[in-house]
């Protein structure tokens, strides 16, 4: 070709200059964990199911959700969400209400009559669960998905374990609970009611059980001692609590006295205000700052009018009274008495002092190691015995529906993998703290409250006293979530690249650094929302 | 407003783009097809500001007028870093002449186009600030007087950038530049996008590479005119100001924030919009990040300075009403 004067070169593009060599750091796309996730005692993936519930898709939502935990409807409504109390976007305004969430799709899988698929394999091996709470019903789920065959033995009338015998009715209402536990049973889990165990190795033998998970609770009142006269009536709160599934209600007076300061003190306080007492007071030793039940519950009661005696112990109960010691906290936060006295009207005295495990279905097993009341378990959730694994809250463990449900989840997945031969481990990815968030791109969105009944209502029905969100609401909602240490496809790194050396693949395949031309400027981790992005030094 | 910020969907329109917005409110940047006007190879700095406003500003044009485009391009970094020769980084019919005359330049491809009546094809012409507020102010205001059919872009990086940091007349007061190494005196200043509206041409508008969506508006809104018109973009420089790579978008955020840049549109000479400030912020938290002010916090601060930035940045958020009463 003939060139112009002084023009030696054709013209070219600037492909052929690759400024990739430029670099010294190089982004990376990566997956963090998010902290709901890792918070959650269930192992739910949490972000996972809200970024399918952002775009409406509810179903597949809730499939994800149910991949980890069979029992939505329930959680939404007892769970006590640390997911919330770990969500990044309290640090923006307030958590996402990742528990109303849940609740809406487990009612939706409910409205709807969404069901799980049989399993399509069949592994050929049989596993016992013994009790069918939170632990029991998860393991068996998680387990007949798996393939296993799964029979479960339970001692009581009905399954649901503390679900039905321990959490009253305004907060979980049986038909929501009937339901979640109809649709594991349709996975060919086999349910013997009225069916206690009364050893382990023998049942395992007779019913040819290839492993056994043991879920069987707490549910033994903790008693103390308290001088009583001969009429004083005093009751212990978890025979209280089931018996108000039995047809005749627990007669408690006008006056109801609470010892205790957890979650079932509140829960039969607020039973016995809806029984019908003009009073319930709750006796407490420590302080409100001390209490282990949750604020918001303590709150609720309050509101339903609830009484609470702060710093004082029961010395003594008689028919119709009862008298109280007035505390004082030492240097050390420990209740220590004062010597002051009190005398108080009580018709009946309820203790919420904790429960003990009934532990004789393994009085024959000498290697499973009994340690305070509760049964031993290594990380795998095996006892002593090889193919006997325990769970919920007869090991050790904070005693709540979601813990016993993560207990039965991975029990389950252990279980599977010493059927199998396998080894069953999961690495944690690193996690995506606020620190890691761009927030200046979250749009400002405050939380949705969910409805509460009507004051009057709450003192004397058991209806439900929180209620769902409508589909707005939960859309709206689900879309607060930051997306924490994971791609949502914003387009911000593929838009802020001066260098345009980030390729876009397309709805739901994310993007691809092109290294020829990526200088390592930072700008796309520096302006990703969610913290999805990092910079490692280029190896030379 | 030019555009309306979406609300709720979970980052509304801040991000670039948003798998949950419908796709024509998604920006050009988020097109999978947009042009990258600008492309890659481009020998700009790590997390060129300029770079990147460019490419913003010319696939929104792009976008606009069905790629029917001439850009003509004054010297300055942008020319130099996008066409060492015989390359280009370029994906659209672009011409170069000299440093001061590339609105005369463009003033006469718009003329040819006219006289061949090529209504289609639509004219810009862009350069830096030296190349607009310093050198090309002249042929640039002969422009606005005669109302030729030009879009004039100016990406201002504050400072001759491309032959070492040297000071201009858009350098703010107190910046520290090779020419100015105690800081630029305190002056008037040369506000460009008020000496625009002073020549009463149809569009005058100001933008930051912080702000995608607004950005992509005012071009959109400027094709749609005839005439002269004019808009004023912020473009963050790492080398010349100091600051990491990575914070040329945060800069710039920040600038708008404090109220130093104020971000508005105007036609015929009059402010008909103004793009509000979203969270309040100290000027400090913009001056900081960048060592050209610098020695405005060390060895000791210099509180006096800081106070008189503070009041120009003050002094904007009122006139222009930039955060609501």
């Amino acid at each position: 070709m003939r060139k112009p004067f002084a023009i030696t070169l054709d013209p070219g593009s600037s492909l052929v200059n690759h400024t990739g060599s430029w670099r010294t750091l190089r982004p990376q796309y990566v997956d963090r964990l998010p902290p709901c996730n890792h918070a959650c005692p269930a192992g739910e993936n949490i972000q996972g199911w809200l970024a399918l519930a952002e775009s409406g898709d509810y179903e597949g939502a809730w499939r994800k959700l149910v991949e980890e935990n069979p029992l939505p409807a329930v959680m939404g409504r007892v769970c006590y969400h640390p997911c919330e109390s770990a969500c990044n976007r309290a640090e923006l305004d307030a958590a996402v209400g990742i528990n109303s969430i849940e609740r809406f799709l487990g009612d939706e899988a409910i409205r709807r009559g969404w069901g799980l698929a049989k399993p399509e394999f069949s592994s050929g091996k049989r596993v016992l669960v013994v009790g069918a709470g939170p632990s029991g019903l998860s393991a068996a789920y998680h387990l007949a998905r798996l393939g296993h065959e799964v029979e479960i033995h339970e001692a009581g009338p009905l399954a649901g374990g503390m679900m039905r015998f321990g959490i009253p009715k305004y907060r979980l209402p049986r038909e929501i609970l009937d339901l979640e536990i109809r649709r594991i049973l349709s996975l060919k889990v086999k349910l013997a009611l009225n069916a206690k165990v009364a050893n382990v190795e023998q049942a395992m033998k007779e019913g040819r059980f290839d492993a056994a998970f043991l879920a069987v609770g707490a549910h033994i009142g903790k008693r103390a001692y308290i001088p009583a006269g001969a009429s004083a009536k005093i009751l212990d709160a978890i025979s209280l609590l089931r018996s108000m599934e039995g047809e005749e209600k627990p007669m408690l007076g006008r006056r109801v006295v609470v010892y205790g300061g957890g979650n079932t003190a509140l829960d039969v306080a607020r039973t016995a205000k809806r029984l019908g007492a003009e009073e319930a007071l709750i006796v407490y030793r420590r302080t409100r700052e001390k209490m282990p039940a949750h604020d918001f519950e303590l709150e609720e009661a309050l509101q339903e009018g609830v009484l609470v005696k702060w710093l004082s112990t029961i010395r003594q109960a008689e028919a119709g009274s009862i008298t109280v010691e007035k505390m004082t906290l030492d240097a050390k936060g420990f209740p220590q008495p004062t010597g002051e006295l009190e005398t108080l009207a009580a018709d009946s005295v309820v203790l919420a002092l904790g429960q003990d495990v009934d532990l004789s279905l393994l009085n024959d097993i000498p290697q499973v190691e009994i340690k305070d009341g509760v049964v031993r378990v290594d990380p795998g959730m095996m006892t002593g015995h090889p193919g006997i694994f325990a769970g919920g809250d007869m090991v050790p463990s904070e005693r709540t529906v979601t813990v016993a449900v993560g207990h039965g989840k991975k029990a389950a997945r252990h279980i599977d993998a010493w059927l199998t031969g396998k080894r069953y481990g999961k690495e944690k990815g690193e996690l995506a703290p606020f620190a890691r968030l761009n927030p200046w791109y979250y749009a400002d969105a405050p939380k949705t409250v969910r409805p509460l009944l009507d004051i009057v209502r709450r003192q004397s029905t058991f209806d439900e006293v929180v209620g769902g969100l409508d589909e707005k609401s939960a859309l709206f909602e689900a879309r607060r979530c930051l997306s924490c240490g994971n791609c949502f496809e914003c387009d911000n790194c593929y838009g802020v690249c001066p260098d345009n050396a980030v390729i876009k693949l397309g709805p739901g395949r994310r993007y691809q650094f092109n290294y020829d031309y990526c200088k390592g400027c930072g700008l796309c981790a520096a302006e990703c929302p969610c913290g999805a992005i990092e910079m490692v030094p280029e190896e030379i | 407003m030019a555009y309306q910020p979406v609300k709720y969907y979970q980052t509304g329109t801040f991000t670039v783009g948003n798998r949950l917005l419908p796709p024509e409110i998604r920006t050009v940047q988020a097109n999978l097809r947009r042009t990258n006007s600008l492309n890659s190879g481009h020998r700009a700095c790590q997390g060129c500001g300029e770079a990147l406003g460019a490419r913003y500003a010319i696939d929104a044009a792009m976008s606009a007028t069905a790629n029917q485009l001439v850009a003509v391009n004054a010297t300055g970094c942008l020319e130099v870093f996008s066409t060492p020769y015989p390359e280009t980084s370029w994906q659209i019919p672009w011409i170069h002449s000299l440093f001061g005359n590339a609105a005369a330049v463009a003033t006469g491809v718009a003329a040819a186009l006219k006289a061949k009546n090529r209504k289609d094809v639509r004219v810009i012409a862009q350069g830096g600030d030296g190349g607009t507020t310093d050198i090309g102010f002249g042929c640039l205001s002969g422009m606005f007087e005669r109302n030729d059919d030009v879009l004039y872009i100016c990406y201002d990086n504050e400072a001759y950038m491309n032959t070492g940091v040297q000071r201009s007349s858009a350098t703010p007061p107190a910046a520290r530049t090779a020419t100015t190494s105690a800081g630029n005196v305190f002056s008037q200043g040369k506000n460009l996008p008020l000496l625009a509206m002073a020549h009463g041409i149809p569009y005058v508008a100001t933008a930051t590479i912080a702000e995608l969506h607004d950005l992509e508006a005012k071009v959109k809104r400027a094709m749609e005119l005839r005439g002269a018109r004019y808009l004023h973009i912020f473009v963050s420089c790492p080398l010349g100001w100091g600051h990491e790579p990575d914070a040329s978008v945060r800069v710039a955020r920040l600038a708008k924030e404090s109220g130093l840049f104020p971000v508005y549109e105007a036609e015929h000479g009059e402010v008909v919009s103004v793009s509000k400030i979203r969270r309040r912020l100290p000027v400090t938290d913009y001056l900081k990040p960048q060592r050209r002010f610098a020695h405005l916090f060390s060895p000791v601060e210099k509180t006096d300075i800081i106070a008189r930035i503070q009041a120009i940045a003050d002094r904007n958020i009122e006139k222009y009403r930039l955060v609501d009463a």
